[in-house]
């Protein structure tokens, strides 16, 4: 078994095709002037000129799923009697991401510690599911992956990590279902490509701009951090959708509710953004995040406060989606630059 | 469009409001971005150049009793002519800077014309924009990263104004271009446009960031996509959904929607949303003879009642 594999480019299709009979193989697609992870088939129009708009994470975690399905029975002999039918599959196929980011991949490192143990449907899909991430041969607007531990050719969470090189594609396995995917008759011996794949990692790398040093060790301050004249400066222009959280890698909040036919329906459990005033509406009517402001403040503490705070990691890849695609422009990157001790908490620059 | 013009005009207003919302550098050199100017020390971070594409009279519903001065274009000043038609502000707490404006450069078109990459620098030459990439230096036509909207500008002077910065200018484009994209559509079979809307809509990852950035969407948090009592819509994905809170808000701007394309700017997945508002006002004006946004003394259609309207036909009873 190889541990370093080459694909010439003019052999990239045939590897797919091959990885498609193995796996329900899901792969970046241009989809008008989006890229978007689709199931690949014949004739997928594969893109990987640039990360897809959104995460892969709804491959693993998708945007809805039904929990289970109930259905409520009369009883023949009695029809007073109604009993209720409960139906609970969990998803069961081999699958695998193709050209997700080493960001995309990093992210379903941080949804683990909270889905793993908890969640079967979770469980089985991240078991079963290989990761072949394309390493970045430079940044994207809005990219700052070197500023919470990760990089453009970071292996973490991935299974295997493929580079392009000039003529083809220079294959790592990190894992052992990663080696499985080298032994596909497609990949070539990738040893005499090492070199050449080692220098564009680090060339990438040095492109990626500092946000903030520190890493998961970044210091917030926290009398910033609990600052509401702070939050409500940075968010006046924020417009409270969930672009940002539905994009990211590692955004992992949901909602659930019973969607009912008469005598039948489905608990589905669907994405939620913590950026919606629903979001934290409360049954007694009362919302303890009605405004905007304690609501990103959330966003930003979840993923550089409290979750380090229980997971010991930073939750977030640095994938730059929500600054990239965000309608107003905010940039978390900045409002952490702005939060860390580094930061002038006087200095106003937007965000 | 002169920053510094802009800077003056916008201290002076400044001294009569609580907040003055304009255009700042975003977070790249190839992106502008809406900023909330209080204080006097942060009017240097003003800008004012083709990056200015956001529809700034969008926050005005949510400023409340706050006097606020706003920048604006001319499509955006139909924004601000349609809430005051319709009541959602009133106009003494309002202070207009209007901007004639010739066109906006779309961040999604620049964007892709540069190749998706990092900008490192940009800058105006005339009509050129100039930007530097990892690639190098490229020169790009305003005009072909133009929004659909400032294509068939009708109205690149604001319709209403405190102060103007810069002189008026005159559309130059033809009025019957404004409805032809809509038009092509619908020279397509249903089936064909059927297809065309679900592959479109199929994308929507119901972020509602069309929703949040329309200036006319005003029930925001009351929208019944989201709400969870009385639960009128499925919370699943699926296309069904997705198309049904896509036309429950095209209906909802139904002879209100002033073709400001902020929906279809704010998508992140890249849905021709304006094209789907622009057809309704199209039938709107068909209907009623009736134009969002231009004129404040006019009464939006669905906010009268006639019981013969001249241009439906009734159905026999």
């Amino acid at each position: 078994m190889r541990e370093a594999g080459y694909i010439p480019k003019d052999a990239l299709r045939p590897f797919l095709e091959s990885l498609a009979k193995r796996f329900a193989l899901w792969a970046p697609c241009k989809d008008g002037e989006t890229i978007t992870f689709q199931p690949y088939r014949d004739g997928s129009d594969i893109c990987l000129d640039r990360p897809a708009n959104a995460a892969p994470k709804g491959v693993i975690f998708p945007q809805s799923e039904a929990l289970f399905t109930f259905a409520l029975r009369k009883s023949p002999e009695d029809p007073r009697k109604v009993d209720v039918a409960l139906d609970a599959q969990v998803p069961a196929g081999e699958a695998a991401i193709i050209a997700g980011r080493p960001c995309d991949a990093k992210g379903f490192l941080i949804l683990d510690p909270v889905y793993m143990d908890a969640d079967p449907y979770y469980k089985s899909r991240r078991e079963k599911t290989t990761i072949i991430t394309l390493a970045c041969p430079h940044p994207y607007p809005g990219c700052f992956c070197t500023s919470v531990e990760g990089g453009p050719a970071d292996t973490a969470g991935s299974d295997v990590l493929m580079t392009e090189l000039k003529g083809g594609y220079f294959l790592e396995a990190v894992t052992d279902k990663g080696n499985a995917v080298l032994a596909d008759k497609a990949v070539q011996d990738g040893a005499p490509h090492r070199q050449e794949a080692e220098k564009r990692h680090k060339a990438a790398y040095d492109k990626v701009k500092k946000a903030f040093s520190g890493g998961r060790g970044v210091r917030i301050s926290e009398e910033r951090f609990l600052s509401d004249e702070f939050w409500e400066e940075v968010t006046a222009k924020c417009l409270s959708c969930g672009a940002c959280t539905y994009l990211c890698p590692t955004c992992y909040c949901f909602n659930i509710t019973d969607e009912k036919a008469v005598d039948k329906g489905e608990r589905v459990r669907s994405w939620d953004s913590c950026m919606f005033q629903h979001f934290t509406q409360e049954t007694s009517g009362h919302n303890p995040r009605p405004k905007k402001a304690p609501r990103f403040k959330q966003r930003v503490g979840h993923k550089f406060v409290y979750y380090p705070e229980k997971y010991g990691e930073l939750a977030c890849s640095g994938c730059g989606r929500c600054i990239r695609y965000c309608p107003i422009g905010m940039e978390i990157s900045k409002v952490v630059a702005r939060l860390s001790d580094e930061g002038d908490a006087s200095k106003k620059e937007g965000t | 469009m002169n920053g510094e013009e802009v800077k003056k005009k916008v201290a002076e207003v400044l001294s009569k409001v609580d907040v003055v919302i304009a255009y700042g550098q975003g977070f790249d050199a190839a992106h502008g971005e809406p900023c909330f100017i209080t204080k006097k020390e942060e009017l240097d971070s003003l800008i004012l150049n083709p990056l200015c594409e956001h529809n700034l009279a969008s926050y005005l519903p949510s400023q409340k009793k706050k006097k606020t001065g706003v920048v604006v274009k001319g499509c955006d000043s139909r924004t601000i002519v349609q809430l005051l038609e319709e009541g959602l502000i009133e106009r003494e707490n309002v202070v207009i800077i209007g901007v004639p404006c010739r066109g906006v450069a779309s961040a999604k078109k620049l964007s892709k014309a540069l190749g998706h990459r990092q900008v490192e620098a940009l800058r105006f030459e005339g009509d050129l924009i100039v930007a530097k990439t990892s690639e190098g230096e490229k020169r790009i036509s305003l005009v072909d990263v133009f929004p659909d909207k400032c294509r068939t500008c009708q109205y690149p002077t604001p319709l209403v104004y405190d102060v103007l910065v810069g002189e008026p200018i005159e559309s130059d484009k033809d009025p019957d271009s404004v409805y032809g994209d809509v038009r092509e559509l619908m020279g397509k079979s249903l089936e064909e446009r059927k297809a065309y809307w679900e592959k479109e809509i199929d994308r929507c990852t119901r972020c509602y960031a069309c929703r949040n950035a329309c200036p006319l969407c005003v029930c925001q948090d009351s929208c019944i996509a989201e709400t969870r009592d009385p639960h009128w819509m499925s919370q699943r994905s699926s296309l069904s959904e997705k198309m049904m809170f896509h036309f429950i808000h095209a209906i909802h701007l139904a002879g209100r929607c002033t073709e400001c394309g902020e929906c279809e700017r704010a998508c992140p997945m890249d849905i021709p949303l304006g094209k789907l508002k622009k057809k309704i006002n199209m039938d709107m004006l068909e209907l009623f003879g009736y134009k969002p946004g231009v004129n404040r003394e006019d009464k939006p259609p669905l906010y009268t009642f006639k019981v013969e309207e001249e241009r439906i036909e009734e159905h026999e009873l």
